[in-house]
């Protein structure tokens, strides 16, 4: 076996032990996007507003909060890696010959393992809601959101190690952008809706055309254009995030 | 076994430019237990990190084991065991998967990675801990973790950074005959480093002190002390005009330096007192001096840190409890 696959299984084991020893754990990240669902998407769904084109509107809001939950983990994912940089867990790694590059992905690995499984309860809580599920969609869906997923909580490791020791400008920053990206991408209302600066600064926010595939994804548009759109950016995010992480890793920190 | 030649360390820090560590040599033969003694802020850590492969030099070079540090971090790391001064088990992790997880690192087969932590559980006394979270430990029970998982692929090399830092006295001695036993069993090449006085002299065979990012001093506990502060000879005599007669005789001595007279008693400086002390009683007793008392006493390491920065270490930012060979009651001359 090549040694970084052997060091990203040695390191997703690592992440994956505690999760699978306590799943429940999984549900405290996912609190704020299932409030969302629970709480906002029936009121949203209660103003006839005609959001969905050729879906209903609860196929247009969920994925967006599928959205909300891929950016919400992953950027708070460099959190472990602050606490184990702070105390000397990550040191102890680094002094073994095990490779850098797999000490990203094998974390970002067990990232993305735990959004597909909060993924899976968030839509199961949906379809009760009035949700109509198109399975293969949903399945693309959350395709397209772990390859962003990978590259948002790399850089949530950049973060983290940019942050090292106080952490402050990590809480700072990952405080100052969850919010004003989740808005500015569309994710809880349209961004059309809005002024023309809004949509302009939508427009340069790669997370929209994410969630603008994300939505054609999960009806099963798969042919059209903003599913292309979607997947470059997701691409895009993923090799920015994963290249400077693994640099920062090589460096030493 | 390791070799540290010229080596430099200077950080920035808001505009400023710090010399941690200034051209520092030394060398640990295999097998040799060697201690850097210095006061918080020396540059222990910074050298130490320096020669385990977790911070680049700006100067100098580092073998260990016969890799160069630099060239070859892969050879260098997996020759070494690093035990750093902060608990190295992950909260949420069951002590015995970090350390299989630690021997997989190292690239031991799953398997093997299991058998060895069962081995360096055993060994270090704590098999009982295997399924707890470290979180559940004392500090005792933790740094041993942090031993056995430094350990776990039996590395020729084991450095510690501070190893006993915030342990009682009780696990620090428990700490101190475990290192012992490592050295005595397994052979392993030990270099640790400590700003306590006794540890240093309690398990080191070679001391050397650092201060303020230079080496100062390099040697064995007894030679540093006899060559750097040197032992001392004490009498009393039955009065102060005695005294002073004792006194000058004792500066005659081969090997006398510091003759002190504090009232009916008179305080040597000489190299081997034990040694000396009898031949000092037969002059004083040729000169019918009456000696009433007489002690010999030998310097602690504190002694030869005052002696070469004239500071002592505790003030310097070192902590408590000073080896004293000294008899109750005696006075610094």
């Amino acid at each position: 076996m090549p040694k970084l696959i052997r060091d990203t299984t040695t390191v997703f084991s690592r992440e994956m032990a505690p999760e699978i020893r306590s799943p429940i754990s999984i549900l405290f990240t996912m609190g704020q996007p299932l409030l969302f669902l629970v709480l906002f998407g029936p009121m949203l769904v209660g103003t006839g507003a005609d959001l969905a084109g050729d879906g209903d509107v609860w196929q247009w809001f969920v994925p967006g909060i599928l959205v909300m939950m891929c950016l919400m983990g992953p950027l708070s994912a460099g959190h472990s890696m602050l606490s184990e940089l702070n105390g000397g867990q990550l040191e102890r790694f680094l002094v073994t010959p095990i490779s850098r590059t797999s000490i990203i992905l094998g974390r970002t690995g067990k990232d993305t393992v735990t959004l597909f499984a909060q993924a899976i309860i968030l839509t199961a809580v949906a379809i009760p809601l009035g949700m109509r599920l198109h399975l293969p969609g949903a399945l693309l869906t959350m395709a397209l959101l772990i390859v962003m997923a990978t590259g948002l909580s790399a850089l949530s490791y950049v973060l983290a190690i940019a942050s090292v020791p106080s952490g402050s400008l990590f809480w700072i920053v990952t405080q100052m952008l969850v919010f004003p990206i989740t808005l500015l991408s569309g994710i809880l209302l349209p961004v059309d809706a809005g002024p023309g600066w809004l949509s302009t600064i939508a427009a340069i926010n790669p997370i929209t055309y994410i969630v603008d595939g994300a939505r054609a994804l999960f009806i099963g548009d798969f042919l059209n254009a903003s599913v292309l759109c979607g997947v470059i950016a997701a691409t895009a995010i993923a090799i920015v995030g994963l290249t400077f992480s693994t640099r920062a890793m090589n460096r030493g920190i | 076994m390791i070799r540290a030649e010229g080596l430099r360390k200077t950080f920035t820090a808001d505009k400023e430019t710090i010399e941690a560590v200034r051209d520092v040599s030394f060398d640990v033969a295999a097998g040799e237990v060697v201690a850097l003694l210095g006061p918080n802020g020396a540059g222990k850590s910074t050298m130490l990190r320096m020669l385990t492969t977790l911070l680049p030099p700006t100067a100098g070079s580092v073998h260990i084991a016969g890799h160069d540090a630099i060239r070859e971090p892969g050879r260098v790391r997996e020759a070494i065991g690093y035990v750093g001064q902060k608990n190295a088990s992950g909260e949420n992790h069951r002590i015995r998967d970090e350390l299989i997880t630690q021997g997989r690192c190292y690239g031991l087969k799953t398997r093997h990675a299991r058998h060895r932590a069962d081995e360096v559980l055993e060994v270090l006394g704590i098999g009982d801990l295997a399924a707890r979270n470290p979180g559940t430990l004392s500090g005792g029970q933790r740094r041993r973790v942090d031993i056995a998982l430094g350990l776990i692929h039996n590395p020729h090399v084991l450095f510690l950074d501070e190893p006993s830092t915030g342990l009682d006295p009780q696990s620090r001695a428990g700490l101190w005959d475990q290192i012992q036993l490592l050295r005595r069993e397994y052979g392993i090449t030990i270099l640790l480093t400590t700003h306590y006085l006794d540890e240093a002299d309690h398990m080191a065979e070679r001391i050397v002190i650092v201060d303020r990012g230079e080496v100062i001093a390099n040697g064995t506990a007894d030679a540093l002390k006899a060559s750097l502060a040197g032992d001392w000879m004490q009498i009393t005599t039955s009065d102060a005009e005695t005294a002073r007669a004792a006194a000058r005789l004792a500066g005659r001595m081969a090997g006398a330096s510091e003759v002190t007279t504090d009232g009916q008693s008179v305080r040597v400086r000489i190299v081997g007192a034990e040694a000396a002390l009898p031949a000092f009683l037969r002059l004083l007793d040729h000169d019918s001096i009456t000696v009433t008392r007489a002690s010999v006493g030998r310097p602690s390491l504190d002694d030869v840190f005052l002696n070469l920065t004239g500071r002592p270490l505790e003030e310097s930012g070192g902590a408590t409890a000073t080896t004293t060979d000294e008899p109750i009651g005696a006075t610094h001359a």
